[in-house]
């Protein structure tokens, strides 16, 4: 019986396991500001996720999302390396920004409020993020204060110069979900 | 009083003198900005610079109505050869007030920075985002701005040389002094 039970207990850890995996090629991670008044685009190109969550029960889901500051780019290598910098993502010291779970919501059909921590360049905020999901696939955007993560310190602190407004936006393409 | 037909209408004058001031302006930040490093003043340069660019084509395009639309005073008594110069280097001014800002704003778009003049109003963008296209506007947007420098040095040496050489009271049909 002891046995039988460990046997089962290994099987829906394996089960577990492998039930949800984040496809990189089929996701993006990109943010928008306004640099006076022009909209400039930007994307992250590493990021990973881990996604437990299960649609019958989503207040029990969890994720946890990783993003490699590094791997940012505006399409224009004056600013990416501007942005490297230590006033802004300061990837040498700060490699990542986290975002980590701590309650799911539904909204809707196929609509949660995903809420917990996200913290970058090490401060920490408590956000909100309303995502949709379907087919596998999380759709959503929320906005930040760059301000509240010192990116864009010192010189760039001036919000008429960049505004500190920014959107991120994101779709995450998961297998097995 | 002096004749009508001998000094350009007021707003013509008054447009003449404006944009005399915005070009020089805008072609001195537009000489500075580009060997800054990147900072603040460098973004805010040059969105200034964009800004102003848009203004004078905006203007140059009502100077260029008015001009087409009102009587130019009549020609001073010169060489023939220098009547065609001035009338030609007039033309090509003319064609650079254009070509220069629209050269900047479309190397501007295909740079990915749509402009939002004055930080208000979003511009359209004429061609897409292309790096290579941009590469291709900014030296055509050089080289129009150094041509328009150049022109702009041969007519203003040239309205120097009638005003104080041949003292033929030239620069009055710009409002400047009596005939």
């Amino acid at each position: 019986m002891k046995r039988l039970i460990s046997a089962l207990l290994i099987a829906t850890g394996a089960l577990a396991a492998q039930a949800t995996t984040l496809q990189p090629e089929k996701s993006d991670l990109s943010f928008t500001f306004k640099q006076m008044g022009v909209p400039v685009d930007g994307k992250f190109k590493k990021f990973e996720a881990q996604l437990d969550f299960d649609a019958k029960r989503p207040e029990a889901g969890k994720i946890a999302f990783t993003v490699d500051l590094g791997s940012v780019s505006l399409g224009d290598p004056a600013f990416d390396k501007e942005l490297a910098g230590s006033l802004w993502f300061d990837t040498k010291r700060n490699g990542k920004a986290t975002f980590v779970s701590s309650s799911i919501k539904p909204t809707g059909p196929g609509k949660y409020d995903v809420a917990g921590k996200l913290t970058i360049k090490g401060a920490a905020r408590d956000v909100v993020v309303p995502i949709t999901l379907a087919q596998g696939v999380a759709v959503g955007s929320v906005g930040i204060k760059r301000l509240d993560f010192k990116i864009g310190d010192g010189e760039w602190a001036d919000t008429s110069m960049v505004a500190n407004d920014v959107t991120v936006k994101f779709k995450l393409a998961f297998a097995g979900l | 009083m002096m004749s009508p037909a001998t000094r350009y209408t007021p707003v013509a004058i008054a447009l003449h003198w404006l944009l005399a001031l915005a070009i020089a302006g805008a072609f001195s930040v537009g000489l500075y900005m580009t060997d800054l490093p990147f900072s603040p003043t460098r973004l805010k340069l040059y969105n200034w610079h964009k800004w102003a660019g848009v203004t004078i084509l905006a203007l140059s395009a009502l100077r260029l109505l008015w001009r087409l639309t009102h009587r130019t005073p009549a020609d001073l008594p010169m060489p023939a050869w220098q009547l065609r110069a001035a009338h030609l280097i007039h033309g090509l001014l003319y064609l650079l007030f254009f070509a220069v800002p629209l050269s900047g704003w479309a190397y501007s778009s295909a740079a990915g920075f749509p402009i939002v003049w004055f930080g208000v109003l979003p511009l359209p963008d004429f061609v897409g985002k292309d790096k290579e296209l941009a590469e291709t506007l900014k030296l055509a947007h050089h080289l129009a701005a150094y041509g328009l420098g150049l022109l702009v040095t041969a007519h203003v040496a040239a309205a120097l040389k009638h005003q104080f050489i041949d003292r033929d009271g030239l620069l009055a049909r710009m409002g400047v002094g009596r005939a």
